[in-house]
């Protein structure tokens, strides 16, 4: 708890920069803010013992400390990386005050208790990320990428609160704890309208973690976006949309698992059939990595699916946020420096090998861990989600998986095709800011790191 | 501890390499690696001495909750595909001396990193370690494949990446399944190779087939089976000559290796059910890819076909899971590992000397460089399998064993002798006898080197074709232990 309020005080301090003067200092007030929020983060986790607010409103228990603490280490990273972003614009003070509040929505969802903090959570989240997807102001694609954003987003939002009428019509509750009981009370009067409402918000949740076939803004925003934006939205904001899918969903519509399981098991089929294919497809990084993580959606979300019948920990898709948080990281980072000339295909990586070899090496980890090849964390979290799937009955989904994660590797290769192989057109060194390069080094090696000893992570988010 | 050693060795060595300039990095790598084959003589040493020794195992906790343990052993079967690979990386090194690579420091260390690789596939005892080190040796191989390779490379190993990594896939579904079912009794799960042998008997028999196939496939497409070989022939020859001696000398007897090891004592019912159809795919694969190597006129792609037609007689041996069917594939992986890698050195010096591999424009070599016409006579003649060479008694068993199973299966099996010798023999009267087609093709002496590798193998050829008793003493306590599991 203390962590959100940090950084949404850091929010509000961003703001009063421009009229105090002290835009130079604000990154580092910033990262120091970050450190803070995750060392009490860290500390209420020793703690042991959950403690909530506001009418059980918001609680921060294990699960939600976990994700608060992934989002905030990959906030951490991200403002390093980012930093650059901030000094080009002349509104740095705006740009720092929406990503923070959009950070502070992310922390809410970790740990929302009640539907009205989950609606408010997902609105801090989504409302700074149109302006911010929008914040390249003369860039058409850009402009596109936030209208898009904001009409297929405000839709979704529609949905969910229509969703959360009706839950709150039939139970009278909008404490998922509550409805949780309400359901296994009256499992056998609930009316139609309660299911309506399920699927309603499995829809508008689906479309924030953007899981086929709710998933076509997700293209063309991330491609729009400037990069460093894309990049929180495949990490931090996914991060946050997961958790609050599955606290929605494993704990407070465990009762009906039957109804949306189906469901839940279609949409992860077309996710990773029409992900996959499509991404195979693209001559752009960054609608590639788009897809990519549209398919890695439907790879967590066969994590709720096997956890629902089978009560596994909820392990699995935590290490699954951490491995593809940081791995993506890397990769954006590293995109965003090679793609700096406007060129965004696949191109631009030809002969990165001998432009920036260092680099190179990084975005061949990143991909292969998003490729989830051994000893890369990507691939203990796919092993994660094969374990979990196996002792289910959807085994079809797993050979589907299987299937489509070759088809996956087709499209990581080819980056890492085009840096060592293919004969370079710009034979300019690819010069990489030093902070940059700290983290996108630091990433990397996190990366091989908690592949080769999994068993740190995995044995803390087993709780 | 010894066996550790043997994984830890190639990696140090590897990092190493990767951070020395130029070509002061061969001779490192060729040093790193003949001292890993004193190590893995020693072990063979004390493993012949003492199998139980101590010293030749190792396990440490990797993930507990998971039950994952890095454990490493040594059994016959092990020791001697070990011995094969520490054996044939100083070779595979030495033939490199007379190409030119662009960053040799990356080349010689992703071959280290090769090796490593693939002695954890062989020396692993716990079958997620396995699949990490199955995984693991495709990287490096790609990469040489990728930067070395010949022209269309990219697509071409790109190819071989996908397709294996989608039977690898599949092996690690198959696994995890197994896995899941371990620990009936404690109620621990556990990766250990034994435990999961308990696991994959207990299952019934829909149960099992599922689980061999899943686990087949894999293994089938690395060594490769009919129908799963299309990647083959194209990556062989289009990786640079260390490379397809690193892919066709070891990395195709891992997937051998895991049918002896991670298929047969796993699923014993799914193995007669399903194992007469596998039988019959390796052996469609051998007349076919026999007939396709006659009319080959490319010299090097000829060696990728029969290398597939020996695959396929490997594989047949191993599925009848006989006595003699086994122990004649073990035989026979060392010796093909051998005999495939001087074959591809031969047709790298061919391409060297005289800018061509295709045999039709080649000819009278013999009147030019006897000594050379010699040593590949001998290698010719070790990869034909004849009398008092290293193939032959792997090659006799391996027949016998599936005369057991089949006479029909034998006599097909058998064909591939006959053809073998067909497009060998011939390969060589086209290169080597005749008249000089081209009489401005001049062939000089054979590089040291070249000719000191050539040697070597002759000599192995040759010893171990007159007293092969050593290896098969092994082969034959390894092969035993692993049909026990069977009964």
């Amino acid at each position: 708890m203390k962590g959100l309020l940090i950084i949404s005080g850091l929010g509000v301090l961003a703001m009063l920069a421009e009229i105090f003067r002290f835009k130079k200092l604000l990154l580092p007030i910033v990262l120091l803010g970050i450190v803070a929020a995750y060392a009490f983060n860290f500390m209420e986790w020793n703690n042991g013992f959950v403690i909530s607010y506001f009418n059980n409103m918001i609680a921060f228990d294990k699960m939600g400390i976990a994700f608060s603490g992934i989002i905030i280490a990959t906030a951490f990273f991200w403002f390093i990386l980012a930093n650059d972003y901030f000094e080009d614009e002349t509104n740095v003070v705006d740009h720092f005050a929406l990503v923070l509040f959009a950070l502070v929505g992310a922390l809410m969802l970790t740990s929302f208790k009640n539907m009205t903090t989950l609606f408010l959570g997902v609105e801090i989240m989504s409302i700074p990320l149109y302006v911010l997807a929008a914040s390249q102001k003369k860039d058409l694609k850009s402009n596109e990428a936030g209208f898009k954003y904001l009409i297929m987003g405000s839709f979704a939002s529609a949905f969910l609160l229509f969703g959360i009428a009706l839950i709150y019509g039939s139970t009278g509750s909008f404490d998922i704890m509550e409805i949780r009981q309400h359901i296994s009370a009256h499992t056998a009067e609930l009316p139609t309208f309660f299911y309506v409402g399920v699927v309603m918000m499995l829809v508008a949740m689906c479309f924030k973690v953007s899981a086929a076939p709710f998933h076509f803004w997700a293209p063309d925003v991330y491609q729009g976006s400037p990069t460093l934006i894309t990049a929180l939205m495949s990490t931090i904001v996914k991060t946050a949309a997961f958790a609050a899918f599955m606290r929605l969903f494993m704990i407070g519509f465990a009762g009906v698992s039957e109804l949306w399981t189906g469901i839940l098991a279609v949409i992860i089929a077309i996710s990773l059939v029409v992900a996959n294919f499509s991404a195979a497809m693209q001559s752009n990084v960054k609608r590639m990595l788009a897809y990519s993580s549209i398919s890695h959606a439907g790879f967590m979300l066969m994590v709720i699916l096997a956890n629902i019948r089978s009560n596994i920990s909820v392990d699995a898709i935590l290490y699954y946020s951490l491995a593809y948080s940081i791995g993506s990281i890397a990769a954006f980072g590293i995109v965003y420096n090679v793609t700096k000339g406007g060129d965004e295909s696949f191109d631009a990586f030809n002969g990165l090998a001998k432009r920036n070899p260092g680099m190179a090496l990084c975005m061949t980890v990143a991909m292969l861990s998003l490729a989830g090849i051994p000893v890369t964390s990507g691939f203990f979290a796919k092993y994660f989600v094969f374990t979990a799937m196996i002792g289910t009955s959807y085994k079809w989904l797993l050979i589907l998986a299987v299937l489509t994660s070759a088809v996956g590797a087709y499209y990581y290769l080819k980056v890492i095709i085009a840096m060592y192989f293919k004969p370079q057109q710009n034979t300019e060194p690819v010069i990489v800011e030093r902070s940059q390069v700290m983290v996108i080094t630091l990433t990397s090696a996190i990366v091989i790191a908690i592949g080769v000893v999994p068993g740190i992570v995995a044995e803390m988010f087993r709780f | 501890m010894l066996t550790a050693l043997l994984i830890g060795f190639p990696l140090i060595a590897s990092l190493l390499v990767f951070f020395i300039k130029g070509n002061a990095s061969r001779n490192i790598a060729l040093g790193a690696s003949v001292i890993q084959f004193a190590i893995s003589l020693a072990a063979f040493f004390m493993y012949r001495h003492n199998p139980d020794n101590a010293i030749l195992s190792f396990n440490h906790t990797w993930v507990q909750s998971l039950g994952i343990n890095f454990a490493v052993s040594l059994d016959g079967i092990s020791m001697l595909l070990v011995l094969l690979t520490t054996f044939l990386v100083p070779l595979i090194i030495l033939s490199s001396f007379k190409n030119e690579y662009e960053n040799p420091h990356s080349f010689y260390g992703l071959i280290l990193l090769m090796q490593m690789a693939l002695i954890g596939v062989f020396v692993a005892n716990d079958g997620f370690l396995f699949y990490v080190f199955w995984e693991l040796a495709l990287i490096p191989i790609y990469f040489i494949c990728l930067l070395w390779g010949g022209e269309n490379r990219g697509k071409i190993t790109f190819k071989f990446f996908v397709y294996t990594l989608l039977g690898s896939l599949f092996m690690l579904v198959g696994l995890i399944y197994l896995y899941n079912h371990t620990g009936g009794i404690t109620g621990v799960k556990s990766w250990m190779v034994n435990d999961l042998y308990e696991a994959g008997r207990s299952l019934d028999l829909k149960q099992q087939s599922a689980v061999f196939w899943m686990i087949f496939i894999a293994f089938a497409i690395k060594m490769p089976i009919f129908p799963f070989h299309t990647w083959q022939p194209d990556t062989y020859v289009n990786a640079p000559t260390q490379g397809t001696m690193l892919l066709s000398g070891i990395m195709l007897k891992m997937g051998t290796f895991g049918v002896i090891k991670w298929l047969l004592p796993v699923v014993p019912l799914g193995l007669e059910a399903w194992g007469g159809t596998a039988i019959t795919l390796s052996v469609i694969g051998i007349v076919y890819a026999s007939c396709i190597a006659i009319v080959q006129k490319d010299y090097k792609r000829l060696i990728a076909y029969s290398s597939i037609a020996h695959v396929g007689l490997i594989s047949a041996g191993i599925l009848t899971a006989t006595q003699q069917g086994v122990q004649g594939a073990v035989m026979q992986m060392l010796a093909h590992g051998v005999n495939v890698v001087g074959l591809f050195l031969i047709a790298d010096i061919l391409l060297r000397h005289t800018g061509t591999r295709e045999i039709d424009k080649l000819g009278g070599i013999r009147g030019m460089n006897g000594n050379f016409a010699v040593l590949f006579l001998i290698v010719l003649l070790g990869a034909v399998a004849l009398p008092l060479t290293n193939g032959f008694i792997g090659e006799f068993l391996l027949i016998n064993g599936v005369y057991q199973y089949s006479a029909w299966m034998a006599a097909f099996a058998g064909l591939s002798v006959i053809l073998g010798a067909v497009y060998m023999l011939r390969s060589y009267q086209g290169i080597m006898l005749g008249e000089r087609k081209d009489n401005n093709m001049a062939f000089g002496p054979l590089a040291t080197t070249d000719k000191a590798v050539l040697i070597i193998i002759c000599v192995v050829i040759i010893a171990f074709g007159v007293y092969p008793k050593p290896l098969n003493d092994l082969a034959e306590e390894g092969v035993k232990q692993i049909l026990m599991n069977l009964k």
